[in-house]
């Protein structure tokens, strides 16, 4: 199976948008949204099935059982990421800013706090005659390439046969954009000709670059700014990436 | 010597597999006793890190080589530290892996993709 | 009044927003939380420098105590501790300086430095104090740095305008904490409204009061304008899609200091926005 994946760096620039268009002129019959955190994709995908749906686990947190504490605050006091208080002479674990480290499991002198699985989003695979991969990441969840890895797993799994797979990305440089780069035939970048777009599709081509994948450029309203169009142009010959 | 594989299944007919720090199990394959066992790979379900947690699976196992297609630059770092030499396996099939590196066909891994935490 | 701009979807006009609405109150600090791509300094160009590293505790080894217990390396969690040649290895990128390495040491082995993750650059631009958080490519979190920046927010009734991260990741959670009013820059299409049905849902998490701008609107989606009145959110302002702003934002300008159609715009929108807040 071929794997086409299509980044941008910058928010906005048109990911989505190049990719839908992609799926419907190639009759691709898999693709995949690896955008845990935001995804769109399938708004426009057009799957009439509903889909499989399981849920993705991500990092334990922390569960303080309320009968068992007693205030002492050690939790509290050691806790790096602000992630717990004290309300009514108890302390409760944020689940939004725990970082599931263990130190307040480690501290509590009453063995009031368990490091305890957390559904951190869910993974959903639609089949009819086509095959189509997305997750969606839960609110305030640390982002993370083991649920886009999974978002591909799903896609190579339910569709072995397929020649091409079309994957709409993320934006951003991080964690999910690299694991959604490995084992991707062509990296094509969607930029925008602005100063802010320049500036971040800059730091994905190096990114990519640094991956070791084959890129592509592709700008995205090309005519607002036709000086920004140029410098967008001699970035990626600077690249030796094909635009 | 012990030669460690990462692979897709637990059997001799497994392919290896493309990722080092997610795949499900290793495959550690002693020369001298010609033996095989398999090691679950318990860095797989990591959120992060996975890459450092297999690298100390290895080195915990006493491997003295490892065959892999690709390999991150953390877990390298790690493997380098232990004298742990990496190999670049060719193809997906270990038998055949195996038999290469012994006939010292296979060659040293010099390129390592960025953690997710990625210098530039 | 501390004035959080956010908006879920990527390419709303977040930073368009807030930069102007600070250029236009004429005094005011604009503090950039988009850490990992901070671009309001792109548009503000602020002058004076200065600069202020931020940095996390990680741990430090003493080899002469250390025994090779290895329950440091078993208890990270983040699996940033390594135990090769009888010592331990630690892998900075990862660690989440959480110190429960050194807690849990049977022998007092580790201690803490201190790492750089980011700055925090403030300088002037006109009336606005443009405050900038900028993580180091690589790091682990942008939480530390967000919250150095957002250090330097004003005490005063002075307007701070805070510039959030893209999505509703524990980011953009940090960003807006301290909030007195959440604006929320959405744009009318289906994208747009998918991805702002999931902001509104992380302000409303967070009991924040807020209101909407629509940029671009082009008055032919409609369905956000009725997802606003079903849960009762006042629209403050519809800004027209317009290919002069579009251009404007891509040669770096400032719509409001460029062309005084802007200004009024974003002089009554600040208004309405601080009759909405109470303040």
């Amino acid at each position: 199976m071929k794997k086409l994946l299509i980044l941008s760096g910058k928010g906005g620039t048109g990911k989505t948008t190049v990719a839908a268009a992609f799926i419907d002129f190639l009759n691709a019959e898999a693709f995949a949204d690896c955008d845990v955190d935001a995804p769109n994709l399938h708004l426009v995908a057009g799957m009439n099935t509903l889909p499989e749906r399981w849920d993705y686990f991500g990092s334990q947190k922390a569960f303080i059982d309320p009968p068992k504490c007693v205030g002492c605050g050690a939790c509290l006091d050691n806790c790096r990421f602000d992630a717990i208080v004290l309300r009514d002479g108890i302390c409760e674990v944020d689940e939004y800013a725990c970082e599931g480290c263990g130190v307040c499991e480690y501290v509590c002198p009453q063995s009031a706090v368990t490091m305890s699985d957390d559904v951190a989003g869910e993974q959903m695979l639609y089949k009819d005659s086509r095959v189509f991969s997305t997750a969606k990441l839960k609110m305030g969840r640390g982002n993370s390439g083991k649920l886009v890895t999974g978002v591909k797993k799903a896609l190579i799994s339910a569709a072995p046969d397929s020649e091409l797979a079309v994957i709409d990305g993320s934006p951003g440089v991080g964690c999910p954009v690299i694991a959604s780069v490995s084992g991707v035939n062509l990296v094509l970048i969607v930029a925008e000709p602005s100063l802010s777009g320049i500036h971040d599709m800059e730091r994905i081509l190096k990114t990519a670059v640094i991956l070791m994948a084959k890129v592509a450029v592709c700008v995205n309203k090309y005519d607002v700014c036709m000086e920004r169009w140029r410098t967008s142009k001699d970035i990626a010959e600077k690249r030796a990436c094909p635009l | 010597m012990k030669i460690v594989i990462p692979v897709d299944e637990k059997k001799p007919e497994s392919s290896v597999c493309v990722s080092f720090g997610r795949a499900p199990y290793f495959m550690l394959h002693d020369t001298e006793g010609k033996t095989t066992e398999y090691i679950a790979n318990t860095a797989a379900e990591a959120q992060g890190g996975a890459g450092l947690k297999a690298a100390q699976l290895i080195v915990d196992c006493g491997a003295n080589v490892l065959l892999a297609p690709r390999c991150g630059q953390n877990a390298a770092d790690v493997l380098n530290a232990a004298q742990i030499k990496i190999h670049k396996a060719e193809g997906l099939r270990t038998a055949e892996n195996l038999a290469a590196f012994q006939e010292g066909k296979l060659t040293l891994m010099t390129q390592f993709q960025a953690g997710f935490h990625g210098r530039q | 009044m501390k004035l959080a701009v956010l908006s879920g979807k990527g390419g709303t006009g977040k930073t368009f927003v807030s930069v102007n609405l600070a250029a236009a109150a004429g005094s005011a600090t604009y503090i950039d939380c988009d850490v990992e791509e901070p671009n309001g300094r792109l548009f503000l160009k602020p002058e004076r420098l200065t600069s202020k590293t931020v940095t996390t505790k990680q741990p430090a080894f003493d080899a002469e105590k250390c025994t090779g217990c290895r329950k440091c390396v078993d208890f990270c969690r983040f699996n940033a501790l390594v135990y090769v040649k009888a010592k331990p290895m630690l892998f900075s990128e990862v660690c989440h300086s959480c110190g429960g390495c050194r807690l849990l040491c049977p022998s007092g082995a580790i201690s803490e430095t201190e790492k750089p993750v980011g700055v925090v650059e403030c300088g002037e631009s006109g009336g606005v104090r443009v405050v900038t958080g900028c993580m180091d490519l690589g790091e682990a979190s942008g939480i530390p740095i967000i919250k150095a920046a957002l250090a330097e927010a004003s005490n005063a009734d002075e307007l701070t305008v805070i510039d959030c991260p893209p999505g509703s990741a524990c980011s953009v959670m940090e960003s807006v904490q301290s909030a007195d009013y959440c604006l929320l820059v959405a744009e009318s299409t289906a994208f747009g409204l998918h991805n702002f049905k999931m902001v509104y849902e992380l302000v409303r998490l967070l009991h924040k009061p807020c209101g909407v701008v629509i940029n671009k609107a082009d008055g032919e989606y409609i369905a956000l304008d009725i997802f606003c009145r079903e849960h009762g959110i006042p629209v403050l302002c519809c800004i027209p899609y317009s290919e002069k702003l579009a251009w404007l934002g891509a040669s770096g300008q400032i719509a409001a200091l460029a062309d005084s159609k802007y200004a009024k715009l974003f002089h009554s929108l600040l208004d309405d926005i601080r009759k909405e807040a109470c303040v």
